[in-house]
């Protein structure tokens, strides 16, 4: 299989198998009128197999929210055909509108007008929780 | 301090001027009698109170000041729909303080992200209730002289007792506390308090079924009810509900200088003959909770 380089775009690496299609919804790049080009199951030295998105303009994707899902995801920019910038992400401090909490005891599930907001409170196992009911987060059942 | 949503709000300093404030006032209310003249606190309960919503509005009252609000949702606009942040905002143009109790868990914080006074949470739920753990702490304070070196016993609804969970969060702060954790298997502690806090943290802790095996080393045993519809089934609730009742044979190997808390409501689980031993703090404990809601109240409008 056979996908061309990019000239000018980003390429989100490491994503891990199985994730690609998450992030394409989450990052609405189904909207873009660019190629964006999902590669699922590629052979991965590092991760054995991992998922791949290239999407072939440059446009402002939310770190926050990819590191959210995936903190693992490599985002390399791509000036000219060539590698301009690579970035590791971190988890971010907070998470708006990416998840809903599931709590019916939470005040989120009777006033719609909230912003749903979850709080990162335990970086090394990853556990995001709701500021207002303090339910954690269920953040990819694939994870 | 702004607002007091979770007991967390606080730090081991700020709860410590608290408590010293609310021992001033106790020893001499007098004095504060007037600090509040002019000032209004709005309680707004959007679930029934009696105790809570009593020891704020007399918590006022002491203070010289008064008191607005309603004392169930059908008597707020709430009834046609407003919602949280919007009552709080309107509000907040009455009263220069709001105590809000909600049966929504959060609902207190979106009151203080829209309220324009200081906001105190009464109460939201199952959530939090953290003028209960002042209470609590306060109380503790007041037997023991601090913190440090306390072994405390939790006994009975540990999985549900919203009081229990923020009590132990308050003192998972204090020097070589250690906790024991008594409750039948159906109701013991969450695991994310194991973890994120008991086991983070380093904190020495035992968890047994057993009240009367652990007695002798309690210097505060805080009781909780257990209460019938936490079981699955109502044979275990009956072989179990008596071993969590305490009862003067069950503090025979008990310290002397034992301290017995108890959030009340009581039901059954602390007999009525306890009331009459020493030990039995947990009434002191209700009128504790007017003077750290007074020393609150006068923080929060920094009017000391």
């Amino acid at each position: 299989m056979i996908i061309t380089p990019i000239k000018d775009g980003i390429v989100l690496d490491h994503i891990k198998a199985g994730n690609a299609m998450e992030i394409y919804n989450i990052l609405n790049l189904g909207e873009l009128e660019c190629s964006v080009a999902i590669i699922k199951n590629a052979d991965s030295v590092k991760m054995g197999k991992k998922d791949v998105l290239k999407i072939d303009k440059m446009i402002d994707i939310d770190l926050n929210i990819l590191a959210f899902i995936d903190a693992g995801i490599t985002v390399n920019i791509i000036k000219d055909g060539k590698l301009l910038k690579r970035r590791h992400l971190e988890l971010p401090e907070i998470v708006k509108n990416v998840l809903k909490c599931k709590n019916p005891r939470c005040i989120t599930s009777t006033e719609q007008e909230l912003q749903h907001i979850f709080k990162l409170t335990d970086k090394e196992n990853r556990i995001y929780r709701c500021i207002y009911c303090e339910t954690k987060a269920k953040i990819n059942k694939k994870r | 301090m702004k607002n007091l949503i979770s007991i967390t709000d606080l730090d081991v300093k700020e709860i410590e001027e608290l408590i010293i404030l609310a021992d001033k006032i106790m020893k001499n209310p007098v004095a504060y009698s007037q600090k509040c003249q002019g000032k209004k606190l709005a309680t707004l309960f959007f679930e029934p109170s009696t105790r809570t919503r009593l020891s704020f509005e007399a918590a006022m009252y002491e203070l010289g000041g008064n008191v607005i609000g309603f004392s169930e949702s059908n008597s707020s606009s709430a009834a046609k729909g407003e919602s949280v942040a919007d009552t709080v905002k309107v509000i907040s143009y009455y009263a220069d303080i709001i105590a809000m109790r909600h049966p929504k868990e959060g609902a207190p914080l979106v009151g203080a992200m829209s309220a324009s006074v200081p906001i105190i949470n009464a109460g939201d739920g199952g959530h939090n209730h953290p003028t209960q753990t002042l209470t609590d702490l306060f109380t503790i304070y007041r037997e023991k002289g601090g913190f440090d070196n306390l072994t405390i016993g939790l006994c009975g609804d540990l999985k549900f007792g919203r009081t229990v969970h923020s009590l132990i969060l308050a003192l998972a702060r204090y020097k070589n506390v250690k906790f024991i954790l008594i409750s039948p298997w159906e109701l013991t502690i969450p695991d994310y308090i194991k973890h994120e806090v008991l086991k983070k943290y380093n904190i020495e802790y035992v968890e047994t079924s057993d009240l009367v095996s652990v007695m002798n080393a309690l210097d505060i045993l805080y009781m909780t009810r257990v209460q019938r519809e936490r079981f699955f089934n109502e044979a275990d609730y009956i072989r179990l509900k008596d071993s969590y009742v305490l009862t003067p044979n069950k503090l025979e190997n008990a310290k002397k200088d034992l301290s017995i808390l108890h959030p009340l409501p009581r039901v059954n689980e602390i007999s009525v003959e306890i009331d009459r031993d020493s030990r039995a703090c947990y009434f002191k404990q209700a009128q504790n909770g007017k003077y750290i809601r007074m020393a609150l109240i006068l923080k929060l409008l920094e009017v000391e």
